[in-house]
């Protein structure tokens, strides 16, 4: 992973989605990212997490639409399906330790919230 | 007088008011082995009632009677004792008879005190069914009304002389209101709340003389009155027991001693009549206090009055009123007036700010229940904490003698030990079991927050817990939110939770949120609360679209918005389904559709069905007397009227309602949170039915109802729902878990045994007022809209995942492979 990081030309890598502000707080949203569906979420303490969009339980692409919050600590994400709950920082299903969904490195930089492309 | 198996002794009752029937109830409850034989002599022309509920008979015709003895109890009623024979142990009646005792129960009350003045003959009083029933005879027709007493019962009074039509007026010789239970400030500011109301005030007045249509005072005031009533204090009736050469107080009352027993060990007094430490008791708690006591004595306890909390609170005419303790100690004093709000609020301290010794409440008494408790205790928390926080302000600071029931007088020691010794895990067993909370139902939060530390202490897992974030039920939060007038989920997590909410304690805040009325439900950080039904005003389905549901007010529509509805449905490729409510469901629309959808059905007339929310969902109905020929009255006509009324209301879950415009109940009302069925006379009502996963029958709630007083009880059931209910809790598991189920819920909402129906009123008046619809609220701000696309960084773009195939001439979603990576 590392060589590709280096190969690879910096602006290909990570891409521009949207404003900073376009991402309400404590909610999320949706973005297009090469064709893959990626859940962006702004949580309370500011920082942007990146989930894969699909909802492994149900098969729709709805996790941007789940609500924000947190379990112990940890920031997560409901599905708005079936309510399983997301580590938004790692991807694990917190109901159900089997099942993880993938997660996009994604940053601010100035105003602008990129995700990288894998 | 123990019992033993092989004998029976007779226990004659005189008087059969409130006291007389807690003691005879609580000697049939104890006597498993039918020692006593009970005859009980009331005057009165029927058994005894709910006497503290006076007015609701007037004002509401509300039936007062207590349950019936059970048939082992002889009740003579209409007949009056004249003489009581201590040496033959007998007491001998107005009607000839004469009865042998072996322990005599005297339980005669008292008579109201009027004052001498000339002309107080013509006056009336207010104590008994009769004294009503003449008082609004008097009153029929009639314009003014004087009430003498500003004390409690003379407030009431005076509400209940107004509510009959009558220009009234309050006259009190102390210098302000209820000035045996508050301060000047706590007077002074309920004065203000009761001359809102239109009622005249005069206290620190002397009474001079009644005249045929006017009270004069001294001064030379005149005050028209064709109707006098004297509400000014009471008097034992002892003449029986003088008589018998029993002592008696100087100023009145049947001397008895800690045990209620008089200087004969085979008499007993109880209640207003009884002198008990030196003191006459004219509140209903510390009466049933003495019933209990004797009721013990008689099976050989040793139970003793040990004197009473005298602590109260009352609505009075909307006003939350409430004293503690010895609000006129010479101490300290926290006191806190805000003109606006119309509330005082004051704490009397010991010297060395330690002690809670008493304090005053008027226009918000929701510290009460906590603050009682705290009496005599050391502060558990800051005075200003005190007065303006929640049960959980008190924790831990309850001993055992601390009262958390007056109403019952059941200490915190005898409800911890009821848990204890009776192995009891929830909250109607110990009501059950120790009559706390069974009163006035204010102590119910102390209750339940001593039997939850009681559970944890014996290492029985509870949770009232809503979630991990938040420690209160649904109905706590409620409250916090309402009397703390909190707007926003981050101020509630501030206040009183932890963490950052998820999707239980978030939707449960937004609700409640929406169901006081503050602000659109997209608005700010309120969005991000809802769950993605409430966020996107749509139902979202298994594929991730969402269905649409346009409000169909009683299931009546023209055709020209049947045509709309088929229009849009068809231009946006939309599966269309006719719902179990009598609307339309169109299915399969995108987030971006949303919006354009909606601006076509707005448009054309169409409101939020709310199919996506925790509220009002449809009032069916059938097609009622205007068209059907078996039709009684125009349930079509109703069935619009109260969907638009309720229409828009956040609950803590769904709510259907039908109304039937005749017995043959087409509509299905009794499958229904509230349903309606038509008869000759009116409505009836029925609440708490409930069709989905747990059928039940909905209750018979009141019968023959005219549109206005069915309309008002719909608004109080909903908003009682709303405030107490836990979260997805539907109405009727709801009524499940009220304690005295059904004629519980009837108090509440016509007697208004809590004294909250204003405020259940006011909040519905408020709904009513402000109901905006949610979707052209949205439509019109570009802010809200925002959110609804697919994708962020490609707004026009719909989402590629969303596919459908035909079926019967429709479309249906083709459901991706379920992936588990």
């Amino acid at each position: 992973m590392t060589e590709v990081l280096e190969l690879a030309p910096v602006s290909a890598y990570w891409q521009g989605v949207c404003d900073y502000d376009d991402l309400p707080p404590e909610d999320g949203v949706c973005a297009l990212v090469g064709g893959e569906q990626v859940a962006l979420f702004r949580t309370h303490d500011g920082r942007v997490h990146a989930l894969s969009n699909l909802d492994p339980f149900s098969g729709a692409y709805v996790l941007a639409r789940g609500i924000v919050g947190s379990r112990g600590g940890v920031p997560t994400v409901a599905s708005p399906m079936y309510k399983q709950v997301f580590d938004l920082t790692t991807g694990r299903c917190l109901d159900d330790p089997a099942v993880r969904v993938p997660v996009y490195r994604v940053r601010v930089s100035g105003t602008r919230v990129e995700v990288a492309r894998t | 007088m123990p019992p033993t198996p092989t004998k029976t002794g007779h226990l004659v009752v005189i008087g059969h008011g409130p006291a007389a029937h807690r003691l005879i109830e609580a000697v049939r409850e104890r006597d498993t082995e039918d020692y006593w034989q009970i005859t009980v002599v009331g005057e009165e022309p029927r058994p005894a009632y709910d006497r503290v509920a006076l007015t609701s008979y007037l004002t509401d015709g509300a039936d007062l009677g207590y349950p019936a003895h059970d048939d082992a109890v002889r009740v003579r009623t209409g007949e009056r004792v004249t003489a009581i024979d201590r040496a033959g142990r007998t007491v001998t009646t107005d009607a000839g008879e004469t009865l042998g005792y072996d322990t005599l129960v005297l339980a005669t009350g008292s008579v109201p005190f009027v004052p001498p003045v000339p002309g107080a003959g013509t006056a009336f009083v207010y104590r008994t069914i009769d004294d009503l029933d003449a008082l609004r005879a008097r009153a029929a027709g009639r314009a003014s009304g004087v009430v003498v007493g500003g004390g409690l019962l003379g407030l009431e009074a005076a509400r209940a002389l107004q509510g009959l039509g009558l220009e009234t007026h309050i006259v009190e010789m102390a210098p302000w209101l209820m000035a045996r239970q508050l301060d000047e400030g706590g007077g002074a500011m309920l004065r203000r709340h009761i001359e809102a109301l239109g009622l005249r005030v005069h206290t620190g007045v002397m009474l001079d003389r009644i005249e045929a249509d006017a009270v004069r005072l001294a001064g030379d005031t005149v005050l028209p009155a064709d109707v006098v009533v004297f509400s000014a204090g009471i008097r034992p009736r002892d003449e029986l027991a003088r008589a018998a050469g029993l002592e008696v107080g100087e100023r009145g009352g049947v001397v008895v001693d800690d045990a209620c027993r008089t200087g004969d060990p085979r008499i007993y007094a109880i209640g207003e009549c009884a002198l008990v430490g030196g003191q006459v008791y004219g509140l209903v708690g510390p009466c049933l206090s003495m019933a209990e006591v004797v009721a013990d004595a008689l099976f050989g306890g040793a139970a003793r009055f040990a004197g009473a909390d005298t602590s109260t609170q009352l609505k009075l005419m909307g006003v939350d009123v409430a004293s503690f303790g010895d609000p006129s100690a010479d101490a300290l004093n926290v006191s806190y007036t805000d003109p606006v709000a119309g509330t005082y609020k004051r704490l009397v301290v010991s010297d060395d700010a330690g002690t809670l010794l008493g304090g005053v409440l008027v226009g918000d008494a929701s510290a009460y229940p906590t603050l009682r408790a705290c009496v005599g205790a050391s502060l558990p928390a800051a005075p200003d904490r005190l007065l303006f926080g929640g049960t959980e302000a008190v924790a831990g600071a309850m001993t055992e003698e601390t009262m958390v029931c007056s109403c019952n007088g059941v200490s915190a020691g005898t409800i911890r030990s009821a848990i204890a010794d009776g192995g009891l895990t929830d909250l109607p067993a110990v009501k059950a079991c120790t009559r706390a909370g069974t009163g006035c139902g204010s102590c119910v939060p102390l209750v339940k927050r001593i039997l939850d530390e009681e559970l944890t202490s014996a290492g029985i897992p509870v949770s009232r817990a809503l979630c991990e974030h938040f420690d209160h039920t649904r109905a706590e939060l409620f409250d916090i939110v309402r009397v703390r007038g909190i707007t926003t989920f981050s101020g509630l997590i501030a206040e009183c939770g932890r963490g950052r909410g998820c999707d239980i304690c978030k939707p449960v805040v937004a609700s409640i949120l929406a169901s006081l009325g503050t602000g659109h439900i997209l608005d700010g950080e309120r969005a991000g609360l809802q769950d993605t039904n409430d966020q996107f005003l749509a139902n979202m389905q298994k594929n991730g679209t969402y269905s649409v549901v346009p409000r169909v007010p009683g299931g009546e529509i023209t055709p020209e918005k049947l045509i709309v509805i088929g229009e849009v449905a068809r231009d946006f490729g939309l599966y269309t389904k006719i719902t179990g409510g009598q609307r339309i469901d169109m299915f399969g629309a995108r987030v971006e559709q949303l919006p354009q959808i909606w601006k076509r059905l707005t448009e054309a007339g169409f409101e939020s069905g709310h199919a996506y929310g925790k509220a009002l969902r449809t009032v069916k109905s059938c097609v009622g007397s205007t068209w059907c020929r078996y039709g009684v009255q125009d349930s079509v006509g109703l069935a619009i009227r109260l969907e638009l009324r309720y229409r828009g209301l956040r609950a803590p879950h769904k709510i259907k309602s039908a109304v039937s415009g005749c017995a043959r109940e087409c509509a299905e009302a009794q499958s229904k949170d509230f349903g309606v069925i038509a008869t000759e006379k009116g409505w009836n009502l029925y609440v708490a039915g409930n069709g989905g996963m747990r059928p039940r029958h909905a209750d018979l709630f009141a019968t023959d109802l005219d549109t206005d007083t069915l309309i008002r009880y719909i608004d109080r059931f909903l908003m009682f729902y709303i405030r107490t209910a836990d979260r997805l809790q539907r109405t009727a598991s709801w009524l499940e878990s009220l304690d005295g189920g059904i004629e519980y819920l009837r108090d509440v909402i016509v007697a208004d045994r809590l004294g909250i129906c204003d405020s259940l009123d006011a909040a519905m008046a408020r709904h009513v007022e402000d109901y905006t619809d949610e979707w052209r609220a949205t439509l019109d701000d570009p802010e809200r809209l925002r959110r609804f696309v697919s994708f962020v960084n490609a707004p026009g773009t719909p989402d590629p995942s969303i596919v459908f195939e035909p079926e019967r001439d429709q479309i249906k979603p083709v459901i991706p492979e379920v992936v588990f990576p």
